[in-house]
C-alpha cells in the first residue's frame, strides 16, 4: 500500500484531523484563545474545502475512500456551511456567556465525518462517517447543558440516532452477508448478477437508517423537538451540512451500489419522499414556534430532494444536489435572522414574537420575506429553481404523478410561509424594543437574502454545471 | 474437538471447579446451617427507626465522567493490542505503514489525554 | 453430539435465558448482572467460532467497562422502575408488533441462508494453527483498514470531548494543594517582619 499516495488523496481529511487535534490542545492550554481557536477552525475548513475542490480524483484505502466530483462538490459545501456555523455559533454562544473552544473543534470533527460520508466507498466508512458526525451533533445539540430544552434535544437526538444506527447496521450486515463484500463496487456486481431477497432486505433497512439521519418522514419524530431545543446556530448546522452529506451518501449507495435494483428501491424512496412532503406540509400548518416550523419545512424539503433522487439518473441526482444547496442557503439565512433578532433580551422564536417586525426592523423583515417566498418556491427566488429542477427531473423520468402531488402539496405548504409574511407585515407589533442585530448574523442573513433574490441568476448555470459533473461521477461507475 | 479449542480446556476446568465450589457452599449452607427466619432480620438497619426512603440514591455525575473516560481509554488500549502482537511479523513495506498508523493513533490518544488532563477532568476536587 | 455442539447449545441457552431475565428482572441492578452473563456466554460463542480476540474484547470492554457504566447509570438515574413498568401493557401491542416483524425477517433470512448458503462461498477460512486470531486481525487492521482505524480513533476522541463538555463542572472555591508552590516556599516568602510605631496599629 502506497501511504503517501493515499494521504495525498485524502488531504482534506488529514488537514481537518490535524487541525482538530491541535486546536483541542491549544484551547485546553490557553483559556483566552477561544476566538483564536474558532478562527483556526474556520481557516482549516476553508483550506480543506480548497483542497477538496482542487485535489485529484481516485480511490484509495482498499476502496473505502473515493475522491471524485460528487465528493468534491459535497465537501466544498459541507466545509463551507460548517465554517458559517462556527462564525454564527461562536459569537452567539459568547453573547450567552457560554462560549467554549470545544464548539469549533466539534464542528470541525463533524465536518470531517460528513466528508467521510460524502466520499465513502464501502459500508464501513459509511457507518464510521455517520457515527463520527452524529456523535459530535448530539453533543452540539445539548451544548447549552444548563438549558433543560437543549439537554432534552440532545438526549432525544441521541436515543433516536442510536436506534437508527442500529437499523442501519442491521441492514449493512445483511448486505454484507448476501453480497459478500462491504465495498460498493463489489455489491454492485453482486446486485447485477441478481439481487437476492436478503440484499434487498438489507437495502430497505439501510435506507430507513439513512432516512433517520436526513429526518425524512416517517423517521422524522426527533426533528421538531431537537430543532426547538437545540441552540439556533446548531439547528442551522444540523439542517445544512449533515443533510447534504447524507443525501450524497444515499445517492452514492443507491446509484453506485444498487444501480441495477432501481425498480426495487425507487418505490421505497418515493414512499418516503411523499410521506415527508405530506407530513411537512400539513404538520407545519399548526406550528407557532418558528424553529419547529423550520423543522417541518426541512422534512418537506428533504421529500422534494428525494423526489429528484428517485429519477435515478444523472439529471435526477444533479437536481437533488442543486435543490439541496439552494435550500441550505435559504435556511441558513432564515435561521441567521432568528439569531439576530431579539426583543427585550429574549430571542424571537415564535410567530407572536415577529409580528409587526416590518415596522421595527424593515431590513430584517424584508430578508425573511424574501427567504419565505424562496421556501415556498415563488418564481424569481432561488427556491423556485430548486423545485423546478427536481420536478423537471421527475417528469423526464416518467414520474409525473409524483411531480403533480409534490406541486399540489407545495401549495399547501405555501400557507405557512405566507402566514409568516402576513404576521410580519400586517400584524401589530407587541411591546418592547428590538435589540440591535449582531453584525455577523445580520451579514449572513443579508447575503443569503441577496443570493436568493438576485445572486441566483448569476450562480444558477454554474451550479447546475457543477452538479451535473458531480452526478456524472456517481452514475458512471 | 480441534487443537484451537483445546487451548481453552484449562478455562473450562476452572469454570467447572468454580461452579462446583459455588454450588457446594450454597447446598451446604442450605442443609447444615441453623435456620430461624424472621422478617426483621431482612429489614434495613437504621439505628432503631424505620428507613426513611430507598437505599438507592443519586450518584454524583463525576463517577459517570470517570467511567466514560475509562471506557474510552480501555477501548484505545484494546485497539492497540493486535498492533503489539503483529508489528514485528509484518513484511517490511506493511510494517512501515502499520507503524505510522499506530503512531498516528497514539498521537490522537495522547492529545486527547492532554486535553482531558488540562481541563481538569481527572481531578476530584 | 460432539463436545463442541454441547458447549454451543449450553452457552446459547444461557445467553437466551439471561437475555430474557435482563428484561424481566424486577431489580435493575439484577438486570445488569444478567447482562454480564449474556456478555460472558456471547464471548464463549465467539471462542467456539475461533474469534478469540473478539471474545476477549467482549470480556474486557463490555464486562469490564460498559457493564460498570450501566451500573452507574442505573444508580445515578434514580428512576422509579415500578412506575416505568406500568406502561408495559399499553406498549405491549406495538412492541410485540416490532418483535414479530423482526422475527419474520430473521426467519426469512435464515431460510434464504439455508437455500443459497449466503456468503459462505466468500468467507476465507482461517488457517488454523498458523497464525493466531489476534495476529490475523493485526495484519489487516493497521494496513488495509488504516483509514477506518484512524477514523475510529477520532470517534473515541469525540466521545471524550462530549463527556467533558456535557458533564464537567468546576465547583467554585475549591482549594487545591499546589505542591510546587508548597515546596518552593522559603522563610523569606512565608513571613514578613513589620516595624510598628507605638499606637499606630497594624496597617491592613
Amino acid at each position: 500500500m502506497n501511504l503517501s499516495g493515499a494521504l495525498s488523496l485524502a488531504l482534506p481529511e488529514l488537514v481537518l484531523t490535524i487541525a482538530a487535534l491541535l486546536l483541542l490542545v491549544v484551547g485546553a492550554f490557553s483559556k483566552k484563545a477561544i476566538s483564536m481557536v474558532s478562527l483556526g477552525a474556520g481557516l482549516a475548513l476553508t483550506v480543506a474545502a480548497f483542497l477538496a475542490a482542487t485535489g485529484p480524483a481516485g480511490m484509495q484505502f482498499g476502496g473505502s475512500y473515493i475522491a471524485d466530483n460528487a465528493a468534491a462538490f459535497a465537501k466544498v459545501f459541507i466545509y463551507g456551511f460548517s465554517a458559517v456555523a462556527i462564525l454564527l455559533g461562536d459569537r452567539w454562544l459568547k453573547r450567552l456567556d457560554n462560549q467554549s473552544f470545544e464548539f469549533p473543534v466539534l464542528i470541525v470533527i463533524a465536518a470531517l465525518g460528513m466528508g467521510m460520508m460524502a466520499s465513502a466507498g464501502d459500508l464501513i466508512s459509511l457507518y464510521i462517517g455517520i457515527e463520527l458526525h452524529s456523535l459530535a451533533l448530539y453533543v452540539l445539540a445539548a451544548f447549552r447543558r444548563d438549558d433543560a430544552r437543549s439537554s432534552e434535544a440532545g438526549l432525544k437526538y441521541f436515543v433516536l440516532g442510536a436506534l437508527s444506527s442500529g437499523m442501519l447496521l442491521y441492514g449493512a450486515s445483511l448486505i454484507y452477508g448476501f453480497a459478500g463484500s462491504t465495498r460498493f463496487d463489489v455489491i454492485a456486481t453482486a446486485v447485477q448478477a441478481g439481487a437476492q431477497n436478503g440484499v434487498l432486505f438489507g437495502l430497505v433497512f439501510l435506507i430507513c437508517g439513512l432516512a433517520f439521519k436526513i429526518s425524512a418522514a416517517p423517521f422524522h419524530m426527533w426533528t421538531p423537538d431537537v430543532y426547538e431545543g437545540a441552540p439556533t446556530p446548531v439547528v442551522m448546522f444540523i439542517t445544512t451540512a449533515p443533510k447534504l452529506a447524507a443525501m450524497v451518501l444515499i445517492a452514492r449507495v443507491l446509484i453506485d451500489a444498487f444501480g441495477d435494483a432501481v425498480e426495487q428501491w425507487r418505490q421505497v424512496v418515493l414512499a418516503i419522499a411523499m410521506i415527508s412532503v405530506v407530513v411537512g406540509a400539513f404538520a407545519g400548518l399548526v406550528q407557532k414556534n418558528l424553529k419547529r416550523l423550520i423543522a417541518y419545512s426541512s422534512i418537506a424539503n428533504i421529500g422534494y430532494a428525494l423526489i429528484g433522487l428517485s429519477a435515478a439518473n444523472q439529471q435526477g441526482v444533479a437536481s437533488m444536489l442543486v435543490f439541496m444547496v439552494l435550500y441550505m442557503v435559504d435556511v441558513t439565512g432564515f435561521l441567521a435572522c432568528l439569531m439576530a433578532l431579539k426583543r427585550e433580551g429574549r430571542p424571537m422564536e415564535t410567530l407572536a414574537d415577529i409580528s409587526g417586525l416590518f415596522r421595527q426592523k424593515p431590513g430584517m423583515a424584508l430578508v425573511m420575506t424574501v427567504l419565505s417566498f424562496s421556501f415556498l418556491g415563488l418564481p424569481p427566488f432561488s427556491g423556485f429553481w430548486g423545485k423546478f429542477f427536481v420536478f423537471r427531473a421527475a417528469l423526464n423520468a416518467g414520474l409525473w404523478p409524483v411531480a403533480v402531488a409534490g406541486l399540489v402539496l407545495s401549495v399547501v405548504a405555501a400557507f405557512f410561509y405566507l402566514r409568516v409574511i402576513k404576521v410580519m407585515w400586517f400584524d401589530p407589533a407587541p411591546q418592547g424594543a428590538v435589540a440591535k442585530e449582531p453584525v455577523e448574523a445580520k451579514a449572513v442573513a443579508i447575503v443569503a437574502g441577496l443570493f436568493s433574490a438576485a445572486g441566483i441568476w448569476f450562480a444558477l448555470s454554474g451550479l447546475d454545471h457543477l452538479a451535473m459533473n458531480a452526478a456524472a461521477a456517481l452514475s458512471q461507475r | 474437538m480441534n487443537a484451537f479449542l483445546l487451548q481453552y480446556l484449562p478455562i473450562v476446568i476452572f469454570l467447572g471447579i468454580a461452579l462446583v465450589i459455588g454450588v457446594a457452599f450454597l447446598v451446604a449452607a442450605a442443609v447444615i446451617a441453623p435456620k430461624a427466619p424472621d422478617p426483621e432480620k431482612l429489614s434495613a438497619y437504621e439505628c432503631g427507626f424505620n428507613a426513611f426512603d430507598d437505599a438507592r440514591m443519586k450518584f454524583d455525575v463525576r463517577f459517570y465522567l470517570v467511567s466514560i473516560l475509562f471506557i474510552v481509554f480501555d477501548l484505545e488500549v484494546a485497539l492497540l493490542f493486535p498492533w503489539a502482537v503483529t508489528l514485528t511479523k509484518l513484511p517490511h513495506g506493511d510494517q512501515v505503514v502499520a507503524f505510522a498508523t499506530g503512531v498516528l493513533f497514539l498521537a490522537d490518544v495522547t492529545l486527547g489525554y492532554i486535553y482531558v488532563w488540562k481541563r481538569g477532568a481527572l481531578e476530584w476536587e | 453430539m460432539s463436545l463442541q455442539a454441547v458447549a454451543f447449545y449450553l452457552m446459547a441457552l444461557v445467553s437466551v435465558v439471561s437475555a430474557l431475565l435482563v428484561v424481566s428482572a424486577k431489580n435493575p441492578v439484577h438486570s445488569v448482572l444478567y447482562l454480564i452473563t449474556v456478555f460472558f456466554s456471547a464471548a464463549g460463542l465467539f471462542v467456539l467460532m475461533g474469534a478469540e480476540f473478539l471474545a476477549m474484547l467482549l470480556v474486557v470492554v463490555y464486562v469490564g467497562a460498559v457493564a460498570v457504566l450501566f451500573l452507574f447509570v442505573v444508580m445515578m438515574l434514580d428512576v422509579d422502575f415500578v412506575a416505568l413498568r406500568q406502561g408495559f401493557a399499553r406498549y405491549l401491542p406495538i412492541g410485540g408488533a416490532i418483535g414479530v416483524i423482526l422475527l419474520v425477517e430473521m426467519v426469512l433470512v435464515a431460510t434464504a441462508v439455508a437455500e443459497h448458503g449466503a456468503a459462505a462461498k466468500y468467507a476465507a477460512p482461517l488457517a488454523a494453527g498458523e497464525i493466531s486470531n489476534t495476529e490475523a486481525i493485526g495484519r489487516v487492521l493497521y494496513t488495509d483498514y488504516l483509514y477506518l482505524f484512524e477514523a475510529a480513533g477520532l470517534v473515541l476522541l469525540v466521545a471524550m470531548i462530549g463527556a467533558l463538555v456535557l458533564t464537567l463542572r468546576h465547583r467554585p472555591g475549591v482549594k487545591r494543594q499546589n505542591i510546587a508552590a508548597q515546596v518552593g516556599r522559603t522563610p523569606a516568602k512565608g513571613m514578613e517582619i513589620v516595624q510598628i510605631k507605638d499606637g499606630a496599629g497594624i496597617p491592613e
